[in-house]
């Protein structure tokens, strides 16, 4: 994919980049402090997640729990049979789902902010989120003899959802990327009116279809991760593939058109590979908000504006937020949980304003 | 089960001369201007909504309540029922239709020229609205207690007409729980068990209708032991963690027709298998729509949780 990819790195694009955040600097150190940076947050939101529950399990069994399971070693823990399987079964695979969904999240916010140029795009703009609350919607009034396949149903939705939006955003209008915003504003609209009859139409239902869009990863099993393993590490791979065309994208279509990257392909292929992960999170977790729009603009704030860096480091930085979210979720009322999305947003968007005022307070100065 | 406790029933009736008036009442027959009949009409009967004044004996009674729609065939006044919602699936020979009291449609209501409405909420304002068509709209709320379902047998008792018939079916309620209680295995007295409402986990206290109903059984409710819960209003979400470190020596399931929990789903999930109730096969099924209700089929409920606990009595 990368071979698109002009040789050297297109010169306008730094400066302007540059430009749009002051006192941020390009130098590789600033990059890699940030990624180290983001990857030590990610280690102390593990190991927060693994250790604080509402189940009282110290840390060091915690530990020897997870010894017990790496292949080869036959290390036997000593932990009682429940706490062993509150950490194996219970408490790691919430962890580590959270972690992907939230680097599919903000990886995905990320990308779509790039490919659209646009500061408020997050991984639903394009009707993710109204195809898997409708899919998840089906499933759940159709009956009980279908809810294996809810993540299935989700996925489905919001993929169809996507390839509506694109099909009939690409193929109207002369600015394609307005037009497939659009697009997916219609499209949203129009599958989140389905939705909403349908659970309307099941009052019984509410419950549950209520429970699945304010998102949790109350019911996360080994098998949810391995379900959404492939998707989530080929989006993140592709993602990570075209960070550099995302910053010639910045430039403006015509312009990178000029420079010889094809942007009407890379924002397909972008676009293809966020939605994809983006929906495998979504299909496993429900609808999480707040997180692709917060974590990629927290990491330009802090960092700078190049999507070299902000695209890893967002992905990080995404997955230790949504992990520590969901430390909250589970121990703030512990035992009764917080619904996810309520607690990204409610610490996401003050988070966030501090970052942006402070980041105007540095430039004032 | 619904056939299986009628047929108890009859054999009750047979048996006890006492009963009779309490028995030919809470017989599905359509019974209409029976013996059962009393009751004095203009009445007021002051109910959550306020004073519902009723003038004459309703005939067209528009049920919006599953739970209501249940009671009145109980208390004989099913031939006085025309319409009721589209959840009221209990008596199967109500005449259902696609009502919805969390979506009212005035003019459809309307249109079945009720006499009297009965809802379990006023959330929409139905009684001020058929106010202004002369229709006296009865609400009775969720019950919370066992006490308070009682309670509401009498009020429709008085609304329809059959006060005698419908204080004698709360008592026959009462006296077939208080049979089951005392049936009850002693040894159970102080069991723990998790209630489970929803797959992910959502449950309730024992401030709940269903939890109280639960707890005259001696058993105590996991979700309790949490001083956090109280702000969930009694349907709290639980951590699998805490249902899983909290040991339960029963699960009831109330998902069982929502969304298709079983005993072997439960024991199926991960990290469930070493909990006590899974070993010991005490994870029970329960009819979601019955355990969601606070009407006289209650008693199947509990029967079905006694039955349970009498097979499976602690320590075997």
């Amino acid at each position: 994919m990368s071979t698109t990819l002009p040789r050297n790195p297109p010169a306008p694009v730094r400066p302007r980049a540059v430009s749009e955040v002051p006192g941020t600097s390009l130098h590789p150190v600033s990059a890699r402090r940030a990624v180290v940076v983001a990857l030590g947050a990610l280690v102390g939101a593990v190991v927060l997640g693994v250790s604080i529950g509402p189940a009282d399990v110290s840390f060091s069994a915690a530990l020897r729990v997870v010894a017990s399971h790496v292949p080869f070693v036959h290390f036997h823990s000593g932990v009682s049979r429940i706490d062993a399987d509150i950490l194996w079964q219970i408490r790691l695979p919430r962890v580590v789902l959270g972690g992907m969904v939230g680097a599919m999240l903000a990886g995905g916010g990320a990308a779509f902010q790039g490919v659209f140029r646009n500061p408020l795009a997050d991984p639903y703009l394009l009707g993710v989120a109204a195809g898997a609350g409708l899919g998840a919607t089906v499933v759940i009034v159709a009956g009980s003899r279908l809810s294996e396949i809810l993540p299935l149903a989700a996925f489905a939705g919001a993929v169809g959802a996507v390839t509506l939006t694109y099909l009939i955003g690409a193929t109207v209008g002369r600015q394609a990327t307005v037009s497939i915003v659009l697009a997916g504003v219609a499209v949203a609209a129009l599958l989140t009116a389905i939705q909403t009859f349908l659970q309307q139409q099941h009052a019984p239902d509410l419950q549950a279809v209520y429970g699945w869009i304010l998102g949790s990863l109350t019911v996360a099993t080994w098998s949810d991760v391995l379900l959404i393993l492939p998707y989530v590490a080929v989006s993140a791979l592709v993602l990570m593939a075209h960070r550099r065309l995302l910053d010639v994208l910045r430039v403006g279509e015509t312009e990178a058109d000029s420079l010889g990257v094809r942007s009407s392909r890379v924002r397909l292929t972008v676009v293809a590979a966020a939605t994809l992960g983006t929906a495998a999170a979504v299909a496993v977790s429900g609808l999480i908000g707040f997180v692709g729009i917060i974590v990629p603009h927290t990491v330009r704030l802090t960092t700078n504006a190049s999507y070299r860096v902000v695209m890893p480091v967002s992905m990080i930085g995404g997955a230790a937020f949504l992990i520590l979210a969901d430390v909250a979720a589970r121990t703030v009322l512990a035992p009764s949980e917080i619904p996810i999305g309520v607690v990204t947003a409610f610490v996401g968007a003050p988070f966030f304003l501090f970052v942006l005022r402070s980041r105007r307070v540095g430039r004032s100065t | 089960m619904v056939k299986r406790s009628h047929r108890t029933l009859l054999v009750l009736c047979a048996g006890l001369g006492l009963l009779a008036a309490a028995c030919s009442s809470s017989s599905a027959s359509p019974t209409g201007a029976g013996s059962s009949v009393s009751g004095s009409f203009p009445t007021s009967i002051s109910a959550a909504n306020g004073t519902v004044k009723i003038k004459a004996r309703p005939h067209a009674i528009v049920s919006l309540s599953p739970t209501a729609t249940e009671m009145l065939y109980a208390i004989g006044a099913g031939s006085q029922v025309k319409a009721v919602d589209k959840y009221s699936d209990y008596p199967k020979n109500a005449p259902r239709t696609n009502l919805d009291e969390l979506a009212p449609n005035i003019e459809a209501i309307v249109s079945y020229r009720p006499d009297l409405v009965v809802v379990a909420g006023d959330s929409t304002a139905l009684t001020g609205r058929l106010a202004a068509f002369g229709i006296p709209v009865l609400s009775l709320p969720p019950a919370v207690t066992l006490a308070d379902s009682y309670v509401q047998y009498h009020q429709l008792g008085r609304a329809t007409g059959h006060v005698q018939a419908a204080d004698a079916e709360a008592a026959h309620v009462k006296s077939q729980i208080a049979t089951i209680v005392q049936e009850a295995p002693k040894s159970e007295v102080g069991r723990t068990y998790y209630y489970e409402l929803e797959p992910s986990y959502y449950s309730v206290t024992s401030s709940t209708f269903i939890g109280k109903v639960l707890g005259i059984l001696g058993l105590r409710n996991i979700a309790d032991d949490a001083p956090s819960v109280a702000s969930s209003g009694g349907y709290p979400q639980l951590s699998a963690e805490f249902i899983v470190q909290s040991n339960p020596d029963w699960v009831f399931l109330a998902d069982t027709i929502c969304c298709g929990q079983t005993a072997q789903s439960v024991a199926a999930r991960p990290g469930w298998s070493a909990m006590k109730a899974v070993r010991q096969g005490q994870v029970v099924g329960l009819d979601d729509d019955i355990a969601s209700r606070w009407g006289p089929r209650i008693v199947e409920l509990l029967q079905t949780v006694e039955t349970a606990m009498s097979k499976h009595p602690a320590g075997t």
